[in-house]
């Protein structure tokens, strides 16, 4: 006990490089811990995003497309698919539930969703949780209501009532607004940590409706047709970007995606969410795998930093040695000092840079929210994290062994002169 | 009685160097004995100190103290016993620079049970008798608690002596402690050690190439008259 109180005050006494030396291990664990944490927050993010859905359905190309862009928001739709397709499929026996989705529109940079009553009803996220309101209602008959997701509303300062004209197409600056046919917000979702939170939700007669006086892409001149014109018109949608599919039982979920890839009415593709997942996980595993790696390297070049300094110090530290042995201190004592030093070194190191990803996380998660979408939460270490830094304590042990060792043997050497 | 340090035969080199460096047939120290070694630079003062508190091992012969054969005994039980028996003063810089002066005096009983009981009995606490020999060494109170590297040289090598008197040893060894030090407070620095040594009943072996210091002592004799081996002695 004592020789640990020796060797922390030996420490102390070599403060300003000791913590330098913590400084860059807490550094390269923080890295370490950063890069681990994104990429398990990501595809807990991901996954959960689609957790309740058994099927995703869209035009037929990639499947990882697909997912993107129908449950991620990210990319665009190669083709649309007929609204009678999504009519088929949602009378299916086997079929309990069915979400259309249109995309197509934004407002301020966020996605505008075309969907219906369903949506609410059906869509799960995370550990089967459902779409919560925060505040007033899920749109209902009038196609021009709105829902918006909670970072939309938090971010664009949007209260229940207010009135908001949708752009047409995605682009952050858009050309075109649909300004002739305001929205009005009847509802505001809780935050779920998912694509949801970023998107505005209207009826799909309410995209039809924007839409109904447009013709190749344009708002035709000659006829256009007023808001309230508009509601008179059956507003049935002709065609949907996708839909998602909630069966009775999973078992039946390789014979409907069958069914549905083999529909003689137009090309379609059915995904399992899960698979495409993994299959986009697939693609990224070389990045994430590089960028672990690089990062173990920075942990590594952190803890021989700490070996580097160690070893520099013995020289100077010979006196310190010399006179312990003198008081009956054995070689053992000498190097359990040492071993001591790189323990507690790359211990404090962990902590701090444990402490440094958790002020990280606490400081940047609504700025990695806003701007990737992805949900960072301040949490305890998870068991794999736990693991690793396990890891880089055994490492910095092994490594300790050196300085170590080179004292025993300097100190058995040396004697009680000092020839420096 | 039994001498506190009895050398027969002993011969020591260093792992690379073939020759001898020390030979020495015949070197007693008796109970309560302040014995002075001279010898020039580099004839082997250290090295002998270091066979005496039992770091190094004599290649061949016998190094008893208090009756024990040194030579006999693994590495560990030597370090055990000299934590338990001998006191060490270095020439300087004989202080850990970051604990205090109280501490370092009390380092002796870290890694000896023996001496820490000792002392004790002796004065109530380790602490107490770290004080109590601070105080007898002239050392103010007002410094105990500071960082020993604050002292001045005179005052860390008194505190040095504190330390290798604490807890009652049976020999003190002095690796020309007073080297560092002007001439008033060499012989006022010896002065406390003899009688801080007779106060505790130690045997005192001092080595230095000074023989001015000589005459202090009981008993002076000189190394290089000792040694049967002749080391090429030179400055350094
Ligand atoms: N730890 C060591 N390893 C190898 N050789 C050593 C060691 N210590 C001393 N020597 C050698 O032993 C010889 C005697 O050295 P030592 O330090 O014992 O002399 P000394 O009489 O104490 O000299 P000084 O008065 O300068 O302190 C020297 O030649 C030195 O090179
Ligand atoms: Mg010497």
């Amino acid at each position: 006990m004592y020789l640990l109180r020796l060797a922390w005050a030996s420490l102390l006494n070599r403060r300003f490089t000791a913590l330098l030396t913590l400084c860059s291990i807490a550094l390269s664990v923080a890295l370490l811990l950063a890069v681990e944490r994104v990429r398990v927050e990501a595809r807990a993010s991901f996954a959960g995003t689609v957790s309740g859905t058994d099927l995703v359905v869209g035009a037929r190309s990639g499947s990882v497309n697909l997912l993107l862009y129908s449950v991620f928001r990210i990319g665009n739709a190669t083709n649309n698919i007929r609204w009678e397709s999504f009519q088929h499929y949602a009378q299916h026996p086997q079929v309990r539930w069915a979400i259309p989705l249109s995309l197509g529109d934004s407002h301020r940079g966020y996605r505008v969703l075309g969907t219906s009553e369903a949506y609410f009803e059906h869509y799960r996220y995370g550990q089967n949780q459902a779409l919560e309101l925060a505040e007033g209602r899920a749109f209902a008959e009038d196609p021009f209501e709105v829902v918006l997701g909670s970072e939309v509303a938090k971010s664009l300062n949007y209260r229940l009532d207010q009135s908001l004209v949708l752009a047409h197409g995605v682009a952050t600056i858009s050309l075109v607004q649909h300004e002739d046919k305001p929205f009005r917000v009847v509802g505001i979702l809780k935050p779920t940590g998912t694509p949801v939170d970023r998107t505005l939700h209207v009826p799909l007669s309410g995209i039809e409706a924007m839409h109904i006086d447009w013709q190749g892409g344009m708002p035709s001149a000659a006829q256009r047709i007023s808001a309230d014109q508009a509601r008179q018109l059956a507003l049935t949608p002709k065609a949907i970007t996708a839909f998602l599919l909630g069966l009775n039982s999973k078992i039946a979920t390789f014979a409907v995606q069958r069914d549905i890839n083999q529909y003689s009415g137009e090309p379609l593709l059915a995904i399992l969410p899960g698979v495409a997942l993994q299959e986009l996980w697939g693609l990224m595993s070389t990045a994430e795998q590089a960028l672990f790696l690089i990062s173990l390297c920075v942990v590594f070049v952190g803890l021989l930093g700490m070996l580097t300094v160690i070893l520099a110090s013995l020289n100077e530290r010979r006196r310190e040695m010399a006179i312990l042995r003198s008081v009956g201190a054995r070689p053992w004592h000498i190097a359990g000092l040492l071993m001591f030093e790189s323990l507690a070194l790359a211990a404090l190191g962990i902590l701090a840079g444990c402490s440094l990803v958790s002020l990280g996380i606490w400081l940047a998660q609504d700025a990695v929210q806003a701007h990737y979408g992805l949900y960072l939460p301040l949490a305890w270490p998870s068991t794999y994290e736990l693991i690793l830094l396990g890891t880089v304590l055994s490492a910095a042990w092994l490594m300790g062994l050196i300085p170590a060792w080179r004292a025993y043997r300097q100190s058995l050497a040396d004697g009680l002169s000092i020839h420096s | 009685m039994q001498p506190t340090l009895e050398l027969t035969h002993v011969q020591f080199s260093w792992p690379q160097q073939p020759e001898l460096l020390l030979n020495i047939p015949q070197l007693q120290l008796a109970a309560g004995e302040c014995l002075f070694l001279h010898g020039p630079s580099g004839s082997g003062k250290t090295t002998l100190l270091g066979l005496l508190s039992g770091i190094q091992k004599p290649t061949q012969g016998r190094i008893c103290i208090l009756g024990q054969d040194l030579s006999q005994r693994s590495a560990g039980a030597r370090d055990h016993f000299r934590a338990d028996h001998t006191g060490y003063i270095f020439q300087q810089f004989n202080l850990l620079p970051f604990l205090s002066v109280q501490e370092n005096v009390e380092l002796s009983c870290r890694f000896s049970k023996r001496r820490a009981q000792r002392a004790q009995q002796q004065h109530g606490s380790q602490g107490q008798a770290a004080k109590h020999l601070l105080q007898h060494l002239g050392l103010p109170s007002p410094l105990w608690s500071q960082r020993a590297d604050s002292l001045s040289v005179g005052q860390q090598q008194r505190v040095a002596a504190a330390r290798a008197l604490i807890g009652q040893p049976e020999l003190i060894i002095a690796d020309e402690p007073t080297s560092a030090l002007d001439a008033d407070s060499r012989a006022a620095f010896l002065e406390l050690l003899f009688s801080e040594c007779q106060a505790v009943q130690a045997s005192l072996l001092f080595v230095s190439h000074d023989l001015s210091l000589a005459p202090l002592f009981q008993r002076s004799l000189s190394l290089p008259e000792l040694n049967q081996a002749h080391p090429v002695v030179g400055a350094c």
